[in-house]
């Protein structure tokens, strides 16, 4: 074998080998959630022999998953639709028109990126509060496509900069308005981005725990991380059957993240170039 | 250039007879009033999202600005008190303490994350058989939620002799590096650090990875040809063209590092004492566990000021470094 095989195979072995050390805490969520509390008593780091899946059950009942699911899957689908449909509409605009308004606006939504959040939280709970939208799904999905905006309107003008012009100005030149030529021409081809898009904004809204706690406490319609964060509280020394709620809440978003996965190293290359 | 053409619209025919719009919106040339401009104008497409971002993150931060010079508790009247809240920071020993603690954190978060992000990616760029496996699992706990991230590494940082970090050092016979993570005051703010950098690493290596793909092979060919070693390509060919990956990168995580809560809230809520409090825990504790909702604003204005400050150095300083291939 040649010296830069053997190099190859070295590198190979190392970068396992930091999978393993990096794997460590996953290695632990999941076979502590196949033991009972004897098991992890006994014998903590061993494989869990014979495993469980009793925990998984009772998890999913204590910490009232079901609900949960429903409330975080409909909050972040219609935040997402309304992302997707303002941001790339928005960015639209602002990726062609580079001067003047064009650019001071694009510069505002950046700032947004910037901004901490917890700026405005206090004036925007107020808000929410007197248009009667705490403890609501469309306080929640008003919250996540404001936050998020900045970001998306910053992925799509950096993708839709780095497409030629023609394809909008040849519709728009035979016949097409604006918005026909958006529709039909520009958005098909924000294809890839809006997978980008989809999966990182999703894996925000999906996560976030803040505002949930803050906006939706007590009102039945609380999401995943806060459904699980009081029944961790609830469950503290049961290991096993925390762990168990955490592999369930953890499960959807990461299916989500395998399928969209190659979108996601993609995305950041065309926001780089943008 | 690059902009739209304006002129075109008006001028040309409008849509198609027996083409209707596919949005599904009503006609706007059929209610009258507008048939003499059938189209809809370029700016018209950026309105929907600026409403939404003015009501949700303009407006609430310029109140918030306001906020902050007033002794508002969260009901009822408040009065102006000028620059009383910023005075009584910098008498608050908590607060002070929590300045000091979010920069060590960001400062710690960044560099190691940035450092590890950049080395895992180096490694699943080169011509590994399971790069493609190992990108996923490197990249998987950034997609977890933070506070589930929280939970599952105070099990990791678990004080007993037997279970999680500690059991792996006793096992490896490093017994005697067995440590309260968490409960140790000097201890708990890297621990939490450590925990950020386990999560976020795999982001860090991905925005690297999608700059180390920018990177022309012929360049490195060439650079071969001409003598140049590993350490050389990487230094005077990769380094400069990863430019604005790094850019991006110290820019997320230091902006990540300034607002960090829900990892902090989660694991020590603060504590032991104030020895891991940011001042993210603080302006919410001060807000709503104490009802001081004109000091806390006052606080989240100092946190905003940091992050602008920073990321203003960071980008006038890293832009200027960056080249193209």
């Amino acid at each position: 074998m040649s010296p830069a095989k053997y190099r190859t195979y070295g590198l190979e072995l190392l970068m396992i080998a930091a999978a393993v050390v990096f794997l460590f805490p996953v290695y632990a969520l999941i076979t502590l959630s196949m033991k009972n509390p004897r098991q992890i008593a006994d014998s903590p780091l061993a494989p869990p022999l014979p495993p469980t899946l009793a925990n998984f059950g009772d998890a999913w009942s204590s910490a009232s998953l079901g609900p949960a699911l429903v409330n975080s899957t409909v909050i972040t689908a219609v935040s997402l639709l309304l992302l997707i449909v303002l941001g790339s509409t928005g960015a639209y605009y602002l990726a062609r028109r580079v001067r003047g308004l064009g650019y001071g606006l694009y510069i505002l939504f950046l700032l947004g990126i910037v901004l901490p959040f917890q700026l405005g939280m206090i004036p925007l709970y107020k808000l929410v509060d007197s248009v009667g939208w705490l403890g609501t799904y469309q306080g929640m999905v008003l919250f996540y496509t404001g936050i998020q905006l900045p970001f998306t309107v910053f992925l799509y003008t950096g993708f839709i900069r780095a497409l030629p012009p023609d394809y909008a100005q040849a519709a728009l030149i035979d016949g097409c308005d604006h918005r026909q030529a958006f529709t039909r021409i520009v958005f098909p081809l924000l294809r890839p981005i809006t997978g980008t898009v989809i999966i990182l904004n999703a894996v925000f809204i999906w996560n976030d725990f803040f505002t949930p706690l803050l906006y939706l406490g007590g009102s039945g319609k609380e999401t995943v991380p806060v459904g699980v964060f009081s029944f961790v509280g609830q469950y503290v020394s049961d290991y096993g059957l925390v762990f168990a709620g955490l592999v369930l809440a953890a499960l959807p978003i990461l299916l989500v993240f395998l399928l969209l996965q190659r979108y996601v190293i993609k995305g950041f290359a065309g926001g780089l170039k943008g | 250039m690059n902009s739209l053409p304006e002129t075109a619209a008006s001028d040309l025919p409008a849509r198609a007879p027996g083409k209707p719009a596919t949005t599904g919106e009503p006609d706007r040339t059929r209610r009258g009033g507008r048939r003499h401009d059938p189209t809809v104008p370029p700016w018209a497409f950026v309105v929907p999202a600026l409403a939404v971002y003015a009501v949700v993150v303009l407006y609430p931060s310029l109140a918030g600005v306001g906020y902050a010079f007033t002794d508002w508790s969260g009901i009822g009247d408040f009065g102006f008190v000028g620059l009383d809240n910023f005075r009584t920071l910098l008498g608050d020993d908590r607060a002070l303490r929590s300045v000091g603690n979010t920069l060590l954190l960001t400062l710690a978060v960044v560099v190691v994350q940035n450092a590890v992000g950049l080395l895992l990616a180096l490694g699943v760029n080169a011509n590994i058989r399971s790069r493609a496996l190992l990108r996923v699992i490197f990249f998987a706990p950034a997609v977890v939620s933070p506070v589930m991230v929280a939970f599952l590494w105070k099990y990791v940082y678990n004080p007993d002799d037997g279970a999680g970090l500690n059991g792996v050092l006793g096992a490896l016979g490093l017994g005697g590096l067995r440590q309260d993570w968490l409960g140790n005051p000097s201890l708990a703010l890297w621990s939490v650090a450590a925990m950020v950098v386990w999560q976020y690493a795999g982001y860090s290596m991905v925005i690297f990875l999608a700059g180390l793909q920018g990177v022309p092979a012929e360049l490195h060919e060439a650079a071969t040809i001409d003598g140049a070693g590993t350490w050389q390509r990487f230094r005077y060919v990769t380094w400069p063209l990863l430019a604005p990956a790094l850019t991006i990168n110290l820019m997320l995580s230091t902006i990540g590092g300034l607002k960090l809560f829900d990892q902090v809230y989660a694991a020590t809520n603060g504590g032991p004492g104030t020895a891991s409090e940011t001042l993210s825990t603080v302006l919410y504790k001060e807000a709503f566990v104490f009802g001081k909702f004109g000091y806390s604003t006052a606080v989240a204005l100092v946190l905003a000021l940091f992050v602008a400050a920073v990321s203003l150095i960071q980008l006038r300083y890293l832009r200027a470094r960056e080249v193209t291939a």
